[in-house]
């Protein structure tokens, strides 16, 4: 690891001037993907500024809504009460995400900052446009199993590893940032995370220095029906090769609001609003999932490898559905979601 | 599964027969550790390193603290003076801003329990227990330990006398080489205290209904743990013995002597 100077700070204002004054400054919170990525040489801050002893790890009622404290660990945050009980999609996502260290250690603020596991990112001596930019994609040509089906430009085609953030999309979250001379702005989520474009090397919407202090969520009636269904090669600790989460208030069966969200397909949680339209008013049954699920899929574009991505995203939608409509529960949707090669 | 009392002993004719195995000085190398070479020599020089390999991963499980000696570090880039309590008692020094909790821990202060398989988070080895909390020391930047209190596996035992988690684990056979078991201990020991607080996993049939305190299935202690790699395949024992003190009721173990060798 490159030597660099860490400096610890009593106060979000001073750390924020610290970063905003360095170009090669980082924020320290968990540390769980950035200290990795400093040992692997792909990240080479010259400064890291703790953040993690900051005030800002409550979780706390606001309006109807609730606000979650970026320094607060994931940890903490899937077993907060009030989100166990009125958003048990974030709990869920939270839950089905690393390991228990890791959760105990990792924050909300760093959940959304963590980078792309592509193996052309992480190794420094492939090309990599979001690792240097400039250098081309390793990826596009090369093996692409666990790469986009959508959004992906010729400059990158990494998906976006989170699966809080995937839940935080399908819910509206808010991600309230701090920047330079107390500067506030608020950032809906689904303008928080980048597609690649011509620049992957800018994963999110933040500017040098900006720091998350809170993410907000709005009131919701979509407690009762919420679900994450999460698939990957091992049954756990392991990254999604296609998560969803997914959400419904339905009256007497039929679909009033719809929320339905896709992890491991993008460089960004992947919204999928072409389904969730198609399914407003409809009655919630399985082949209208199914007809949702095929709508949104026609967009896809897959890579040489990942063509299963396409029919494993489809019925993932329409599992997951069935998982919400079903109140939730672990169990009876998961029993065989460990075995995916079925699919 | 039968039950019977819990942890129970080692019969007589076990116990004799486990004694004949060692070597004289054995209960002193499990005590301390420090004779390790010369133990693996020994049994290397018998043709049972076998057996010894899985001894040493008795003294792994049972690594305890020995009065602490910090090492002079060679160089340091970028020094930061910490402050923190490891097993109990204050140390202080100065690190290097690179340095993890896992190096710290094993080359300055002489506290080779906590093992490094990946140094990449990914195996859980390295895992301790950080202001009541697991965590993994190799992704911890030591100098943000500072106030903090940290629990290795040499911490567990109180003198002689083992941690629940260390006797079950011993009584299952929860282990193979012994490699991942220092991690594996603590990441079970900090279970336990998750498990009371009613903390759900991705496992738990409702997050929406929260607990006092959770009832660990095998398939939720097998969630919990999943971050504790063990390339032995130790898993159904670790299960046994970790479900043995979560349950307060003692689980028979898996493994006898076999017929005819006591």
């Amino acid at each position: 690891m490159r030597a660099f100077k860490y400096s610890n700070v009593s106060d979000a204002a001073a750390a924020i001037k610290l970063v905003s004054a360095n170009q090669t400054a980082k924020y320290l919170a968990g540390g769980t993907n950035l200290v990795d990525l400093m040992k692997e040489d792909v990240m080479r801050p010259t400064e890291l500024v703790d953040v993690s002893r900051l005030k800002h790890a409550r979780i706390e009622k606001k309006g109807d809504g609730i606000s979650i404290g970026a320094t607060a660990t994931n940890a903490s945050t899937a077993n907060d009460e009030n989100i166990r009980e009125n958003y048990p999609l974030l709990s869920m996502a939270i839950l089905a995400g690393a390991s228990a260290q890791i959760r105990n250690m990792a924050t909300n603020g760093g959940n959304l900052n963590q980078r792309t596991r592509c193996t052309y990112f992480y190794d420094v001596n492939m090309p990599c446009n979001k690792r240097a930019p400039g250098t081309g994609c390793g990826a596009l040509h090369g093996v692409n199993k666990n790469h986009a089906i959508f959004g992906w430009s010729e400059k990158c085609v990494a998906t976006y590893p989170s699966d809080m953030a995937v839940a935080l999309a399908a819910l509206d979250a808010v991600v309230q940032v701090e920047g330079i001379n107390n500067t506030k702005r608020s950032i809906p989520f689904a303008d928080f995370h980048r597609l690649p474009g011509d620049h992957p090397e800018k994963d999110n919407n933040l500017q040098q220095g900006e720091f998350i202090t809170a993410i907000d969520l709005p009131a919701n009636r979509l407690a009762e029906k919420s679900y994450y269904l999460k698939i990957r090669e091992r049954s756990s600790y392991a990254f999604a090769l296609v998560s969803v989460a997914a959400a419904l208030a339905t009256d007497d069966n039929t679909i009033k609001e719809v929320r339905i969200a896709l992890g491991g397909v993008a460089h960004k949680p992947w919204r999928a609003s072409v389904a969730e339209r198609w399914l407003i008013g409809k009655q919630a049954t399985e082949k209208n999932f199914r007809a949702a699920a095929a709508a949104e899929l026609k967009s896809a574009r897959p890579l040489a490898h990942n063509k299963y991505k396409v029919s494993l995203a489809a019925k993932a939608i329409v599992r997951a559905l069935e998982g919400a409509m079903q109140g939730g529960l672990y169990g009876a949707m998961e029993a065989d979601s460990t075995t995916t090669n079925k699919n | 599964m039968e039950e019977q009392s819990k942890f129970p002993e080692l019969s007589e004719a076990e116990q004799k027969a486990l004694e004949e195995l060692l070597p004289e000085e054995m209960t002193e190398i499990i005590a301390s550790g420090i004779k390790r070479r010369h133990f693996l020599k020994l049994f290397a020089v018998t043709g049972t390193s076998l057996l010894a390999a899985h001894l040493l991963g008795i003294e792994q499980l049972m690594a305890r603290a020995l009065p602490i000696e910090q090492q002079a570090p060679l160089l340091i880039e970028n020094g930061v003076n910490l402050a923190f309590k490891v097993n109990g008692t204050a140390q202080q020094l100065l690190v290097d801003s690179r340095m993890t909790l896992l190096d710290t821990l094993r080359e300055r202060l002489n506290l080779t329990g906590s093992k490094k398989g990946c140094d990449h988070g990914q195996c859980g080895a390295c895992t301790v227990i950080l202001d009541d909390k697991r965590v993994l020391s190799c992704l911890t930047l030591a100098v943000t330990c500072e106030d903090k209190k940290v629990t290795t596996i040499e911490g567990l035992a109180i003198g002689n006398e083992l941690h629940p988690m260390q006797t079950s684990f011993i009584k299952h056979d929860g282990f193979q080489c012994g490699y991942c078991t220092p991690g594996q201990i603590c990441s079970a020991v900090a279970l336990m205290d998750e498990a009371k607080n009613g903390e759900a996993s991705y496992v738990t049939a409702d997050v929406r209904r929260k607990k006092r305190s959770v009832t660990l299935s095998d398939e939720e202690i097998r969630e919990r743990m999943s971050g504790n790699i063990c390339r032995c395949g130790a898993y159904p024992n670790i299960v046994d013995a970790i479900r043995e003190v979560h349950g307060d009721k003692a689980v028979a173990q898996v493994w006898q002597f076999a017929e005819g060798t006591i």
